[in-house]
């Protein structure tokens, strides 16, 4: 093995170090693994590349597939990202950290992370949110844990059926080894009333699978008559201009924060967050960021009610989630404060402009039939293709379109239409759908 | 580093904007037009800054943290290794492909599943991965299902409990917790190793699994591996291996060898990536031939786990190759055993055996408190004073064996004059403690700010801005 560039240590420094050790070889410090266990061979893996060979790998990889224009939503959405977002996050000092375990050296990820946490409550019109979850989907599977550990001896949680598929996936996935008893429901109501008995929550979406804005009136009520806590998925950028979840009386908020100018990247790295009204705090999953003074009277900025977490509590904490996804919160920080209340204004009048401007020429090709009829949306909707869903959504991929997705189990495709989607990129994709007038059913 | 006292909503000026975006007043008219029971009554105080403010003002925030980039990082079980900037600069060539899009349009994409989940199974002994958990808690969590899937897969319904060592990191209990598993501890006899005969008498048919750290978190090589792992397959067990202490045996031996069943990796401690303050991570989980059925039952997350992630991971593997991942752990080990050794004088080192790319201190060896006439040193005012000199601190207070633990794990992407430096610095702190301890208790003196209320901020909780 020649010098390698993440390597330091030369063939001196290592004899240099075996004798402070005491030992003569490398191998002598594994003395008390089992010879057996030593591995003999040479490692199945690629020869190593150099750095320009790296780069033209993942270059050659990312030229294999399709560049799309993308007109998809269901949970994750292609909106504009400011370039002082990755310009302030590639700060080596924020990548680089670890989690501010040491707060003296930590202010500035302690900092982002308290402008979040108000941001996030801001948004939802809770009292308190915490440093990030993974993702919207795990978010509401610690929401629904959170909503069992407040009730005290009941264990059924209604979640409703029009929440993103992902989102009743994980959920289910937790619940089913927590001992959580999940009831899909549509009829949200009648199922509170039905498992009034033991309900320990109630989740709804604030916008729908299929892009609608949900009207959630009576449901806080509902839950709080059965001694329930009331959570809401939402999406945060939408939340800018719709009713918060406090105003609806939720309990909780949960949801991602991808929609926030974080990249599509395949589904990840993105960012869960979670807020609650203050009388469950100390119920909130993962770390959260308080201030404080220094002892030279200083503001400054800590973790706190560390008494949740698992390295104090060990198995009576809240929750296991110990690293969360703290750069994409500073990602969604930058954004915000970038965007401030009027581009959140503008981003959304942009995604309802271009959103309705699609509905309205995807029905004028007469391919589609409204599938809600009235329903109000603000960037994402569903349609009832009267041609093949896979014939629709291989006719737009050829044209270079990722779009209509067909929602499962169902005759619909969704549509989802942001600000960074223009007018020309709309029409080509009416033109793409006008080409399979003769195939319809 | 410098003091910097703003956030910024304290930036806002009504009529400011930092974005770019084209007119949108037809849509604002609409937006209008919905139902005003739908919409928010009150806009959201967000701050009204220019771009300007926005660079600036996180730039100075930023001066105020210490990363790898930084200096040295010695956080014991965090693997602070060196996080090599082409991962950066590849991480966003698939930054526009939906997690939804269909099969035909992700060759890269499946390539580079691919190519990672072949890697790792090389490295570990494991036959196939699963890319859903986004850290390493995660993947305990979704490891422990797996577990939990196989044995109901198998009829066997009984088997709830999980052995927990009482070395092991705190989300290992938690994690189980979550799971729905009952945690049984098994203790750690004198050397530091699990107590095999503890463990005999906990197993039974109850017994899910044991979840093991390997080296365990006093950097230790549970030596009795073998005998454990019959032992436990025997009582028709299954073992968990967490992969947070992975480094010191990549390109050394594999945890698949040894007959653990699942793991969890923490790709960004062992495979290079950057910890972003906290995140994001990603933590996929390996299984045995066993499970290899059951790998792909659990949904965890909402996509396909954290991809931009796994990119840099995968260029990490790429530029070390079949070449180089044999030095990772080898150098990992010598540099912790060289400190160690190098420092036993002025600390107290309870367990004096080889280590692997750890070890734990037990605080100083002399504390200063002069026979109990004053306040002495503790290991809480060595991590304080080691920032003074500008070392981040090593994790402290961890593991709980030891009341005044030091753990100290320098990865093998230090070199032997940082190091030098770091041991420099420590014995003089000891020196200093010996001398004098208040130097030590009224430290750090050179950061941005100094020790804070803990207890006042955990009383009286202030968990978000004002706006008064």
């Amino acid at each position: 093995m020649g010098a390698f560039s993440y390597f330091p240590a030369t063939p001196s420094d290592i004899e240099l170090m075996l004798r402070r050790i005491g030992v003569k070889s490398l191998d002598d410090l594994y003395s008390d693994v089992p010879g057996d266990f030593m591995f003999g061979g040479e490692y199945d893996l690629p020869a190593a590349m150099t750095e320009q060979q790296v780069r033209d790998f993942f270059k050659s990889l990312a030229g294999a597939d399709p560049k799309l224009k993308v007109f998809a939503g269901a949970g994750a959405y292609d909106h504009y990202t400011p370039s002082v977002i990755p310009y302030v996050t590639s700060r080596s000092e924020f990548l680089t950290a670890y989690t501010p375990y040491q707060c003296e050296i930590s202010q500035g990820t302690l900092r982002y992370v308290f402008e979040w946490q108000t941001m996030i409550c801001e948004l939802t019109g809770l009292d308190v949110a915490n440093a990030s979850m993974y993702d919207g989907p795990t978010a509401a599977a610690e929401a629904v844990r959170m909503c069992v550990a407040s009730a005290r001896r009941r264990s059924t949680v209604v979640v409703s059926s029009l929440l993103l598929p992902q989102v009743l996936e994980v959920v289910g996935t937790y619940a089913k080894w927590g001992g959580v008893n999940i009831k899909v429901a549509g009829d949200v109501a009648g199922a509170v009333s039905e498992y009034a008995d033991d309900l320990a929550g109630v989740i709804v979406p604030g916008i729908d699978r299929y892009g609608r804005i949900v009207d959630l009136s009576g449901i806080a009520d509902a839950a709080h008559k059965a001694g329930a806590l009331m959570v809401e998925y939402c999406d945060p950028s939408a939340l800018a201009v719709l009713k918060t979840p406090a105003e609806w009386g939720a309990d909780v908020a949960v949801g991602d924060g991808q929609s926030l100018g974080i990249p599509l990247n395949y589904g990840g790295p993105y960012v869960g967050f979670m807020a609650c009204r203050s009388e469950h705090m100390r119920k909130l999953p993962g770390r959260i960021v308080g201030e404080s003074r220094d002892s030279e009277g200083r503001r400054c900025y800590v973790l706190t009610l560390q008494a949740r977490e698992q390295h104090i509590r060990r198995e009576k904490a809240t929750s296991n989630i110990c690293s969360n996804e703290s750069l994409m919160a500073l990602w969604c920080t930058v954004y915000l404060s970038l965007m401030g209340p009027e581009g959140m204004k503008r981003v959304n009048a942009l995604c309802h402009e271009r959103s309705h401007m699609l509905y309205r020429e995807l029905l004028s090709t007469g391919l589609f039939e409204e599938a809600f009829p009235g329903a109000d949306f603000i960037k994402e909707f569903a349609l009832r293709p009267l041609v093949s869903s896979d014939t629709l959504q291989q006719a737009l991929l050829k044209a270079g379109y990722f779009a209509a997705l067909k929602v499962d189990g169902e005759d619909l495709v969704t549509f989802c239409a942001t600000e960074k989607r223009t007018v020309e990129e709309i029409e080509g994709l009416v033109k793409a759908v006008c080409s399979l007038k003769e195939d319809r059913k | 580093m410098r003091y910097y006292d703003r956030l910024v909503f304290e930036l806002s000026k009504p009529g400011r904007v930092g974005f770019s975006l084209p007119d949108a007043s037809e849509g604002l008219a609409a937006l209008s037009g919905i139902d005003s029971r739908l919409m928010r009554s009150v806009p959201a105080r967000l701050p009204e800054v220019t771009e300007v403010d926005v660079v600036r003002h996180y730039t100075n925030l930023s001066q105020m943290n210490f990363g790898v980039d930084t200096g040295f990082y010695p956080l014991g079980s965090c693997t602070m290794k060196y996080n090599p900037k082409v991962n950066e600069e590849i991480s966003g060539v698939f930054a526009d492909v939906h997690p939804l899009q269909p099969e035909s349009t992700l060759k890269g994409v499946k390539t580079v599943y691919d190519c990672l989940g072949k890697s790792l199974s090389a490295i570990t002994g494991m036959k196939k991965f699963t890319f859903l958990p986004c850290a390493g808690a995660h993947g305990e969590l979704t490891g422990l299902m797996l577990i939990r899937e196989y044995h109901l897969r198998r009829g066997d319904t009984a088997r709830t409990k999980v052995i927990v060592p009482d070395s092991a990191h705190g989300t290992n209990p938690a994690s189980a917790a979550v799971c729905g598993l009952e945690i049984v501890q098994v203790k750690s006899d004198a050397s530091g190793l699990v107590d095999v005969e503890s463990l005999k008498p906990l197993l039974g048919p109850d017994v899910a699994a044991i979840m093991m750290t390997n080296p365990n978190t006093l950097g230790l090589f549970e030596s009795n591996i073998k005998s454990i792992a019959s032992m436990v397959h025997e009582a028709g067990a299954l073992l968990y291996y967490d992969g947070a202490n992975m480094n010191p045996l990549v390109g050394v031996a594999r945890p698949g060898d040894m007959g653990f069943d699942v793991m969890h990796l923490n790709l960004h401690k062992t495979f290079s990536t950057p910890h972003g303050g906290g995140g994001p991570g990603s933590g996929p989980v390996g299984v045995g031939e066993k499970l290899v059925d059951v790998v792909d039952s659990q949904k965890v997350s909402g996509f396909h786990g954290n991809f931009a992630v796994m990119l840099r991971a995968l260029a990490y593997i790429l530029m070390l190759g079949r070449q180089n991942v044999g030095m990772v752990g080898r150098l990992s080990t010598l540099n912790a055993n060289y400190i160690k050794e190098s420092l036993k004088d002025s600390f107290k080192l309870p367990i004096p055996s080889v280590c692997k790319h750890e070890f734990v201190f037990d605080g100083l060896a002399d504390d200063g408190s002069d026979g109990g006439s004053r306040p002495g040193a503790s290991t809480l005012d060595v991590a304080k004073r080691l920032l003074d000199f500008g070392f981040h601190a090593p994790t402290i207070y961890f593991p709980l064996l030891f009341h005044q633990a030091i753990m100290i794990e320098p990865t093998e992407t230090e070199s032997l004059e940082t190091m030098d430096a770091f041991i420099d610095v420590m014995h003089k702190i000891a020196e200093e403690a010996k001398k004098d301890p208040e130097v030590l208790r009224s430290a750090p003196h050179t950061t941005p700010v100094g020790r804070p209320d803990e207890t006042a901020a955990a009383r009286n909780p202030i968990l978000k801005y004002s706006f008064e």
